[in-house]
């Protein structure tokens, strides 16, 4: 289609794009390799000089490495179940026709325009503050003992308001793939005498798989680089140290810039392990 | 058994009437067309006899049992959609297998029909492909063979031909009614095709605005339409009509003849005319003839051996036999 001429072109024209974007992505990513082979300590002496793998080796011996490796995972598959399953529920509740459906998806979605500190902030306070909180009231009108939710539910805490603001995204995502449905396929599936639970099973699931694959791979991305939920609530204590929150804490609270960089290229690497793992699957999914 | 009678059956969605109260008998075995312009409420009469859709008022019996508020799945009914609506993920055989999964058949049996309808169907080769990797042809024989496993007291047939080009659609239509041959189960077939309709059908329907204009065999509606909508919805090409001949066609408002029943001459004949385009599809050609007097344009069925170009002039005779009338308001003067 494109010629010899218009392709060169558009490469002439893409150029600066390009650049800009790679310059974006390469100079920290450089920076990030080149400090972790460095002692770098700013307040305690600068730049001491190459140490070759010595940060790599710390950082996977220190005895929160693969504690913070087993939170990340446990808040990511448990954000990613929560939302998958209550978005499919949600997208199948909202497709039926109702009175003010306008505004009812509106509320749906609305979370997700809220910004993370925020809505960490008005869970830690109004839901799961043990004394005024709305669950401690919920709890002591059924006669129980209130739950200190960030301290003794701490990563259960992570994941409830994680998916709080995820779900929109997924139910979003899955309404739109619910809608795109052939009715007739449901009424040919239902004169085959499929009950509304095998017309679910052997239809609707199979139709959203590829939506769901979607959903899955987008919020691993950005599940697996969450922070400012925990910074504002636990700050990394009770077991919700994230690998993220841990480089965090090597770089800015130890003030250890060369092994915290070590701990960024293992996130990385960590990142790309589960992105590929995800994109087989996606593959799969694409296919049929 | 597949006999089914719809009495006094009207469906309304909101405040739009779509189908006037109607009543309609399909006796056991018959192959029944509802043939109709688009909008007229084909689909949605089918749909209230599936099921999918609940009635207004009225009562529907499907072999004397009456089968109003029962769910689809109870009626006994098989359909085919016009979008063949297989299960896209499921491969050819699970397809088929599908009804008899949810029905509890046991494998075996299920194996044994799922082999005969695919032997029947010429769908062996391909029992393990999926829908999106066929063409529309094999598509539409998997929903016709999903539809047989079942053993249905009726087949709904919706539209099943209209996504097919020209020539399959000609090998399905004899197909399917061989399959109605074979199997004698009634068949409800809907399609805005008068051929389709004249060729397959024991009975036809003809369905205007919701209405029932006539009920008959195909010979029955071309010989003796009852009005002038039916005249000119059945044949092909359309009837000629014409309005306000006056005394000489007996005294009838309308009057109406088939093009088939006109025969051209080149020397006389009581209507003269000149010849506009000129059909050929060799056995025959069809005359299009304006400057008649009588009509914008008469169309004139002649051997395919006439020879007429643009602008000759052609005299016509009408065959008075197989003349139509009908008065002021379109029905038929017997
Ligand atoms: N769910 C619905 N809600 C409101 N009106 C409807 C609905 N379904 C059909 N109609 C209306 O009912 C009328 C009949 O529709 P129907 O689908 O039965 O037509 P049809 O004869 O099958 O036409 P076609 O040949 O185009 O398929 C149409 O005017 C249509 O707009
Ligand atoms: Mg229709």
């Amino acid at each position: 289609m494109a010629t010899q001429h218009s392709r060169s072109a558009a490469r002439i024209m893409m150029a600066p794009a390009v650049i800009l974007l790679l310059g974006w992505m390469l100079i920290p990513l450089t920076m990030t390799v080149v400090f972790s082979f460095k002692k770098y300590l700013p307040m305690r002496g600068g730049d001491l000089g190459w140490v070759g793998f010595e940060n790599y080796a710390r950082f996977v011996t220190s005895s929160s490495f693969w504690p913070a490796v087993a939170t990340t995972l446990i808040v990511v598959g448990g954000v990613l179940l929560i939302t998958v399953i209550l978005g499919v529920l949600l997208a199948l509740l909202l497709d039926q026709p109702m009175w003010g459906q306008g505004i009812v998806r509106l509320l749906v979605i609305s979370p997700f325009f809220v910004m993370p500190t925020v809505s960490a902030l008005v869970w830690k306070n109004m839901f799961m503050d043990p004394v005024n909180g709305i669950f401690a009231h919920l709890w002591k009108f059924f006669g129980a003992q209130p739950i200190e939710w960030l301290s003794n539910a701490s990563v259960t805490s992570i994941v409830m308001i994680v998916s709080w603001q995820w779900l929109p995204f997924a139910t979003l995502i899955l309404l739109t793939a619910i809608q795109s449905l052939d009715s007739e396929q449901l009424e040919a599936a239902e004169m085959d005498g499929a009950k509304a639970v095998s017309r679910f099973g052997y239809i609707i699931l199979p139709h959203l798989a590829r939506a769901i694959t979607i959903v899955v791979l987008i919020q691993t991305i950005f599940l697996l680089s969450i922070f400012a939920e925990i910074f504002v609530t636990t700050q990394g204590s009770f077991g919700t140290r994230t690998l993220t929150y841990l480089i965090y804490q090597r770089v800015l609270e130890s003030q250890n810039v060369g092994l915290g960089s070590a701990g960024g290229v293992y996130a990385i690497i960590l990142a790309n392990i589960v992105a590929l793992f995800l994109m087989r699957i996606v593959g799969k999914n694409l296919d049929t | 058994m597949g006999r089914i009678t719809l009495d006094q059956v009207s469906k309304s969605f909101g405040e739009v009437e779509v189908i006037p109260p109607l009543d309609l008998t399909i006796d056991d075995g018959e192959f029944v067309v509802f043939v109709g312009p688009s909008g007229c409420g084909k689909s949605t009469l089918l749909r209230l006899i599936a099921g999918l859709e609940d009635v207004s008022s009225g009562e529907i019996r499907i072999d004397r049992e009456p089968a109003t508020h029962l769910p689809p799945s109870k009626r006994g009914l098989a359909m085919v959609f016009q979008s063949y609506a297989l299960y896209p993920h499921m491969s050819v055989r699970k397809n088929i297998a599908f009804p008899m999964k949810m029905a509890g058949v046991p494998e075996d049996e299920q194996a044994r029909k799922i082999a005969d309808a695919a032997t029947a169907l010429n769908l062996t080769d391909y029992l393990d492909r999926r829908p999106g990797q066929l063409s529309g042809g094999q598509r539409q024989r998997v929903a016709i063979g999903r539809a047989i496993v079942r053993e249905p007291a009726a087949f709904l047939f919706d539209e099943p031909l209209s996504n097919l080009d020209a020539a399959l659609r000609v090998g399905m239509r004899l197909e399917i009614s061989e399959l109605h041959k074979r199997l004698a189960t009634t068949m409800i077939y809907v399609t805005h095709d008068q051929v389709e309709a004249m060729t397959m059908a024991d009975k036809i329907v003809v369905l205007r605005d919701g209405l029932i204009e006539q009920v008959g065999s195909p010979l029955d509606l071309y010989r003796a339409p009852r009005n002038l909508f039916v005249a000119g919805f059945i044949g092909s090409p359309r009837m000629n009509f014409v309005t306000g001949a006056g005394d000489r066609m007996g005294g009838a408002p309308t009057i109406g003849v088939r093009p088939e029943h006109i025969m051209a001459s080149k020397e006389s004949g009581p209507w003269k005319g000149t010849v506009g385009v000129s059909e050929h599809l060799g056995s025959d050609t069809f005359l299009h003839v304006h400057d008649t007097g009588l009509a914008e344009t008469l169309t004139v069925r002649v051997g395919g051996e006439f020879d007429a170009r643009h602008g000759d002039t052609v005299f016509l005779t009408p065959d008075d036999e197989k003349i139509h009338r009908f008065d002021a308001d379109g029905s038929r003067i017997a």
